[in-house]
């Protein structure tokens, strides 16, 4: 294993905080789990739950870790290693120990509960999350050098997507009530990685027959096989594009 | 040897390094003084990759620095406030720096480390030691390869009378040995036995650069303190 990226992983299991987090997440599998015997229901008040933290537990861990990292980034920058390979190395581990945390702590209950596609598709999307607001995070936290800043864009992120994005959905929604906008909707949708997380996973439940002719127009497209494959092609396209674009900033930032 | 040419490095509207170029040859010791915020420390940067210049280039032995980092194998380095992450111990730093090197404490020149007696605080977390034991660290970091430059940022700042006795000992070694140093301090009384040339910076721009044996003649005076303050009385041509 590249030695950064094991020197990373050692402080952040230090420092416990995604010990803590697993912890939670098995926590809040298991009470939902055991508040309801139908799984499937279970599957989406754990969906719910879990589009909110996982956001904001990404967002806020890797801001407040890459700015309180700044010694280590500082000491090593001054070493014969590469820009490049320093900052990937971290966003592996931070990514990486984050990923690990969320696949055990939903993975377990989820194996033990509800073993079936639509748990496998949420661990997945979960993990997909994780990894696109590690990346945002980055990206907001090489860009500006003060810390209440970058932790204030990451709250301003995880605002947008989990809160801002669906009210401007809904005020769109309601405003051309009269016109065929699924279509507008399903693409503006695919824009925000939270709700489109949202709809894979909703549309391979029976809920999604409750979700009017928006939900069936969104399950032929999304639930078919080509629709998942694009789905994931944009969660993918949401991880990579802001990690490229802070680690270009990152190889060019001053110390 | 290090040539710079004409670098400049603006931090928004303020102009740190206006139009800098040095050339420092080989078993050259350089003291590099100015007053606070004249960019002493920007330039040390520039060198080591942390800042990137707007303009300007850098080589060290006739290889262009920029876009490069294999170069800063030669470069051992002691910030002028070493900053380490907290939760690492004294060792795990040594051994990740050493790993990133690729050698082992074996092969690496610990002398200093002995010197300061460090080994006994191995197992201390970098969070728990005071100023003076973390620029201890920071001094042997700098020291542990044997590296062909070596740039010092106010190293004996912090440092008790004995420890800064044992830094400039080690110091007096090195160039001995016939590497590049380049030091930052406000102490001039210290540097008499540790530099041969000296370079003055004032808001960003090099005010002069030369050997102390011509500056001496100049000004007729015997150590770098006299011969500094002698020069600064006087206007510079």
């Amino acid at each position: 294993m590249n030695k950064i990226v094991k020197y990373v992983m050692i402080d952040i299991l230090k420092s416990k905080v995604v010990l803590t987090y697993l912890l939670f997440l098995i926590i809040i599998c298991f009470s939902i789990f055991n508040l309801d015997d139908n799984t499937t229901k279970g599957i989406l008040s754990l969906l719910n739950i879990i589009l909110f933290i996982v956001p904001l537990i990404s967002l806020i861990y890797s801001t407040i870790y890459i700015f309180n990292s700044g010694e280590f980034i500082e000491l090593l920058v001054a070493q014969p290693i590469s820009r490049k390979k320093l900052i990937t190395s971290i966003y592996a581990a931070v990514s990486l120990s984050l990923v690990t945390a969320f696949i055990l702590g939903t993975g377990i209950p989820i194996l033990i509960y509800s073993p079936d596609k639509t748990g496998f598709l949420f661990i997945i999307t979960g993990a997909l999350l994780t990894l696109i607001f590690t990346s945002l995070a980055f990206l907001g936290s090489v860009i500006t050098r003060d810390k209440a800043k970058g932790i204030g864009m990451a709250i301003f992120i995880w605002l947008f997507f989990s809160i801002l994005y669906d009210g401007i959905l809904l005020l769109i929604m309601f405003q051309f009530n009269d016109y065929p906008i699924e279509k507008l909707l399903m693409v503006l949708s695919s824009f925000n990685p939270v709700d489109i997380s949202r709809i894979l996973i909703l549309i391979h439940t029976d809920y999604s027959a409750l979700m009017g002719y928006s939900g069936a127009l969104f399950k032929e497209f999304l639930g078919s096989q080509k629709g998942s494959v694009v789905i994931f092609i944009i969660l993918i396209a949401w991880v990579i594009i802001p990690a490229i674009a802070a680690i270009r900033k990152f190889i060019r930032k001053d110390f | 040897m290090i040539e710079i040419k004409s670098i400049n490095k603006r931090f928004g509207k303020l102009h740190v390094l206006k139009d800098v170029s040095v050339q420092i040859k080989k078993s050259n010791s350089v003291a590099l003084l100015g007053p606070n915020a004249s960019g002493k420390t920007t330039f040390i940067k520039c060198l080591l990759g942390m800042l990137i210049p707007d303009s300007g280039q850098i080589e060290i032995n006739n290889q262009s620095i920029m876009g490069d980092y294999k170069y800063r194998n030669m470069i051992g380095y002691m910030p002028q406030i070493g900053r380490y992450p907290q939760n690492m111990t004294i060792e795990q730093v040594f051994d990740m720096i050493l790993e990133i090197r690729k050698t082992s404490l074996s092969g690496a020149d610990t002398e200093l480390i002995d010197a300061f007696g460090l080994r006994s605080l191995f197992s201390k977390r970098m969070g728990t030691l005071s100023g003076g034991t973390t620029q201890k660290v920071s001094a042997c970091l700098a020291f542990l390869f044997s590296p062909e430059i070596i740039i010092l940022d106010e190293p004996t700042a912090g440092l008790d009378p004995l420890s800064s006795e044992i830094l400039k000992e080690k110091i007096k070694q090195e160039r001995i040995k016939g590497k590049i140093i380049l030091i930052t301090s406000h102490i001039l009384s210290e540097l008499d036995e540790l530099v041969s040339e000296i370079m003055y910076l004032r808001e960003g721009s090099l005010v002069f650069h030369s050997s102390i044996e011509e500056l001496q003649n100049r000004t007729g005076e015997k150590s770098v303190s006299k011969v500094i303050t002698s020069i600064l009385k006087t206007p510079y041509e």
